[in-house]
This record gives structure tokens, sequence and C-alpha cells, in this order.
């Protein structure tokens, strides 16, 4: 039976590239880079120069980018660190973002007292850079708005934002509030340039990125100071201790450095890809929608509410057809409430609980696509026989 | 229950030569669900039916019986289901009990527990428990419909419990034994229960029955 991994917002199968340049750093350059010795120079000297390489992609200084354990420590780092170095005062986010910033800062909303403004979305899943403006206030500590989403791919105005947000703060003559955006799903799709996005940190991991899970990088600029979350060491300047994982790094720096050279071709190879897969589903299957934005989005995402079934059914009646999809967030799948990001584009449960997300990666080719368009309508269809429900069209519409 | 925690768990398949979430017989009738109303409800013959749930909380399920009157046996039992893999699974084995053996009397239907369409299907990953097997409480709405209408008012049962959630049919029982088995916050039990999604106007009564149990039952 054919295979077609349409998962890669989860993760990433590991490049071969990636994974030859890793292999040493698990056997022979086994050293503990704090070590006083040739062996410790050797893994100190493998890390140095990821550091330089991640920094290059990002446009920043080497002493700005802080290796961690993934997207989602670099996400909780960056909301807990900013808020806790703080000790009190306001925080913004987008009702979209990620359960690793979202819960962190309602953690720090409901049991270290900040309060936190939540922006909302436009019904294709935008912030509006007026919104975010508007809840500016004096005590802001943290703007925290994601670069592009991970369950319905939508591109968010970072660039905008960021750069109202220095305005902001030089007419108030603060340092406040710093703005940090998780770019996870956005890297090897969108310009991470640090200045260009006026953004203070950042947070990028590797399993997204064709690199090893269990890695992933903050940055953090020059001057902010950053409480740690965990102790032990003087690691990552004492804000990340721990032995590092240096073949990690070592391959998540290798996957982003391919992601950045690859970034063009890939975008133009999955484009097509991506909508002949949309227009294959929207115009088969009655009583589909697309949930967001049409053209500012990743390319590799399709997400699409299917009525009058739910979401899990039909992804393991896909499953037994070798077609690998998601519901939404491969996060929140442990729970049963509907996706909180399709909620947020103002869709009625009904279209949360129907929606499926594919998304597409460096293996998938046409005929992928025409498998996925030819098994899909049939058990659609198996599914709504099965079903009593008739979602009405001015629902989703 | 024979089922150990340890079986149920979120489960490969029994050969384990393929990990699945489910057991076979879920796989079995996930996959070739017996009974379920393939044509308009209308062109069958019935003489009662029943519903709970709305496609809000994620679930959603109706049933049809086709009850002999001299015998008040089940003879005919359809349903149709919006739901995940372990709902329709847990309908579709529902439908056989029902109806195997010449088929099952409405006194004992009345007593079918999701605990026992859960056995028959070899368990079912715990968070899947509670919002996922609704069968029963479809299948005793329908028996009621059946009492009304062959005029047999005095054999329609209320349920002992009071309902919370009208919607999602959830009762201060189901709240209660949610309590007990652990979930001691609001986001607990309805991870469980379901009670209150897409229902949020009844979600401070919730909260009070939780803290009422919580009580009662941890001090």
């Amino acid at each position: 039976m054919r295979q077609v991994y349409l998962d890669h917002a989860a993760t990433t199968p590991l490049d071969p590239r990636v994974k030859e340049v890793m292999e040493p750093y698990m056997t022979d350059a086994y050293g503990n880079p704090s070590s006083f010795h040739s062996e410790g120079k050797k893994a100190k000297d493998a890390i140095d120069a990821a550091r330089t390489s991640v920094a290059g992609v990002l446009g920043a200084h080497a002493d700005e980018i802080l290796f961690t354990s993934g997207g989602t420590e670099s996400d909780n780092l960056a909301v807990l660190g900013i808020a806790r170095a703080q000790g009190k005062g306001h925080i913004i986010a987008s009702t979209i973002e990620h359960q690793a910033v979202m819960e962190s800062v309602v953690h720090l909303e409901k049991k270290e007292g900040f309060e936190v403004t939540y922006v909302p979305v436009d019904k294709l899943g935008v912030v509006n850079p007026d919104d975010v403006e508007k809840a500016l206030r004096p005590d802001t500590v943290l703007v925290t708005i994601m670069m592009a989403n991970n369950e319905i791919g939508t591109i968010e105005p970072i660039a905008e934002i960021g750069n109202r947000i220095q305005k902001y703060r030089k007419a108030a003559g603060t340092k406040f509030p710093l703005f940090h955006t998780d770019a996870c799903q956005a890297a090897g799709a969108l310009d991470l340039n640090v200045e260009k996005l006026h953004v203070d940190l950042l947070t990028f991991n590797g399993s997204k990125i064709y690199g090893p899970k269990g890695v992933g990088a903050l940055y953090v600029k020059r001057g902010i100071k950053l409480t740690p979350l965990i102790f032990g060491g003087a690691q990552e300047k004492g804000i990340r201790p721990g032995t590092e994982n240096v073949a990690g790094i070592v391959g998540l720096a290798k996957a982003l450095q391919i992601a950045e050279v690859e970034k063009a071709s890939e975008a133009a190879r999955l484009i097509p890809l991506r909508e002949k897969l949309i227009k294959g589903i929207l115009e088969t299957i009655p009583k589909t929608r697309l949930n967001c934005h049409a053209t500012e989005r990743l390319p590799n995402n399709v997400n699409i509410s299917i009525m009058d079934l739910e979401g899990e059914a039909l992804l393991l009646y896909l499953d037994a057809q070798g077609v690998y999809a998601s519901t939404g967030s491969a996060c929140t799948s442990a729970s049963l409430d509907p996706s909180h990001v399709i909620l947020a584009l103002g869709m009625p449960y009904e279209v949360a609980h129907g929606s499926i997300r594919f998304t597409l990666g460096r293996s998938t080719t046409a005929e992928d696509i025409d498998y996925v368009l030819e098994v899909l309508p049939p058990l659609v269809e198996k599914l709504r026989a099965m079903s009593p429900v008739r979602v009405d069209e001015k629902y989703y519409r | 229950m024979k089922n150990t925690i340890a079986n149920m768990a979120d489960v490969v398949s029994n050969d384990k030569t393929q990990s699945w979430f489910y057991s076979d017989i879920v796989r079995e009738h996930f996959f070739h669900p017996k009974n379920f109303l393939e044509t308009d409800a209308p062109e069958v013959e019935f003489n009662a039916m029943g519903k709970v749930g709305s496609p809000a909380c994620g679930d959603e399920l109706r049933v049809w019986m086709m009850v002999d009157p001299a015998t008040e046996k089940i003879k005919k039992f359809w349903w149709r289901t919006f739901g995940c893999g372990s709902a329709i699974a847990s309908t579709s084995i529902a439908s056989v009990i029902v109806t195997e053996n010449d088929g099952m009397t409405l006194e004992n239907a009345r007593k079918l527990k999701p605990q026992d369409i859960m056995e028959r299907l070899g368990g079912l990953p715990p968070r899947k428990f509670h919002c996922s097997v609704l069968c029963d409480k479809a299948l005793r709405d329908a028996i009621n419909d059946y009492y009304r209408r062959s005029d047999q008012f005095d054999k329609i049962v209320n349920e002992a419990y009071r309902l919370i959630d009208p919607v999602a049919k959830v009762t201060d029982h189901d709240i209660e034994e949610a309590v007990l088995e652990g979930a001691q916050t609001l986001e607990a039990v309805q991870t469980k229960t379901k009670v209150g999604i897409g229902n949020p106007g009844i979600l401070p009564a919730v909260e009070e029955l939780i803290r009422f149990y919580r009580e009662k039952y941890f001090g």
C-alpha cells in the first residue's frame, strides 16, 4: 500500500545530510564541552560553530543564540523567563498561539499575578497589528505572537507588529515591551532575519526542519534579562544549564542551513501541490471549507473542515489507507476539545470538530496528492452515511 | 470489570505487529460498522427512537428500534453516529448486543451499562470512557420513547439523576463518577464527560457540583 506522510507540521524525518554531520558527535567526539581537555574542546568547537551558523541565518550575534531541548522549552523560557525577570506586569498574546506559549501565558495569568490581553484573529486567522498596538500599556512586559500558525498555516504580520512595538518603545523611552515570536512552523519557509522582523526573541526547533528532535534554539537579543527555568551549571550563560546535546545542536545548525538554502525552491515546488490538494478537495467533496487565508499561508499547509463528520474518525480511516494526516496540533489530540485555533476563527464547534490538516514536505509528490484525492472522497461518504448530523451551510460560509 | 487498566491503556493491537490505538474488536466495528442506518429514517419501519449529544460537544448519536410488541424484545436496531472511532465502534457493538440471541428485552436493555459495552469491545483508551460510550443513554431514551408511543406511560423511567447538561445529557451522577475517578477540576471533568462544552451557561452549576463531590469523597 502507498504510504503518504502528510503531517510535516507535526514533525519531519531527519535529513540524511543532517544525520551525517551528527554521527561523529554520538560516537568519536563524545567529550563534554565544559571539560578542560582536547576531547572537551572538540565538542565545544562544534557547538560554537553551530551557534555561529545559526546566528548567521538569523542575522544575529552568536552570543544571542541559546540552545534548548526544543520548541516547547524555548517558548516557555521566552515567556516565563521574561515575565519572571520583571516579576509583574501585562502580557499580550494572540488567541491562536501554540500550547507551549498559550499554557505558559495562562500559567502566568492564573498563578503568578500577570495580566494578559489576548488579541483576536480575523476569520482568516490573521492578527491585526492595530489590535496589538491598542493593547499596549505602560506595564506591558511582553508581546508574543507566532510567526506562522501550526494548525492553519496563517502567516502573521510579525515585521509590522515588531515595527509598531519599536516605535511605541521609542516614544515612551522604555525597553519594554519585548517582542517574542514562535517561528517553529516558519523556519524553512519564511525569512527569519531578526532585524527585519523587529523581534527581541525568536523560537525555532529541529524537529520541524528535518533536523533532530529534542533540540531547539531561542534567539535572545543582547541585554535582555531572562530568569532561567532550570538550574545547575554555567552552560548557555547559565540560562539553560546542563551538558549540551552536542550532536543535536550540530544537527540543528545543519538542518537550518539546508532549510535556508532550499527555502525558495522548496516553496516554489510545494505551493502548486498545496493548491492542487485544496482545489481537489473543495471541488470533489461537497460541504467543505478551507480554514484560513488562501495565499498568506505556509507553502505546505492545508487545513480543511469537512462538515457532518468528526475529524478523528476520518483520520483513522485515512490511516488505514496509508495516508497520515492530523486533526490539528499533535499537542492537542490527546484532549477531546476541538481546536482552539479553528474556534478562534469564529467557527462553531461543529466546524472545528470536522477540521483536518494535511502538511506537505520534501518527500511529497504530485502522485501522493492524486492518491489522497482518490481515497478521501469515499471515506468521507462512508462517515457521512453513518452520521446523523447535517450542518447548515450558513454555519461555515 | 475484568479489564485491567493496563489492557485498557492507549493500546496496541492484540497481535502487536502493528501498533494501533484501539483493540481489534474496536477496529473491526469501526471499519465495518454493523446496523447503521443507510437509508433515511422514514424508509425503515421502527417504533421507537432515541437521541443523545450534539455535534457541538463532539458526539451525536441517534438510534431507531423495532420492538416486538408481544415480547418487548428489540428486533431491529439502527443508528447514526457523529463522533470519533470509539464512538462509532461502541454504537455498532451495542446494536449487536441488543439484537443478538433473538433480541434483548427492553427491561434488560435498560440495564445495559457503558462498562458492558466497553468490555465487549476489549477496552477503550481511558480518555474515551465517558464521552464516546453514549449509546446506553440513547438506548434508554429510545426505550422510553417506545413506552410513550405504546401508551405504557407507567413504564417510562425518568433517570433518577438530575440532568445538568441537557445537550450532552450529562447528569449529576456522571459528574460524581468523574470526580470519583480522579477528576478534580472543571477541565478534568469536562475531559471525561464533555459537560458544558458548547453550553457554557451551565458551568457555574458544574463547578459547584465538582466542589460538592470533591468535599464529599476527598474531604
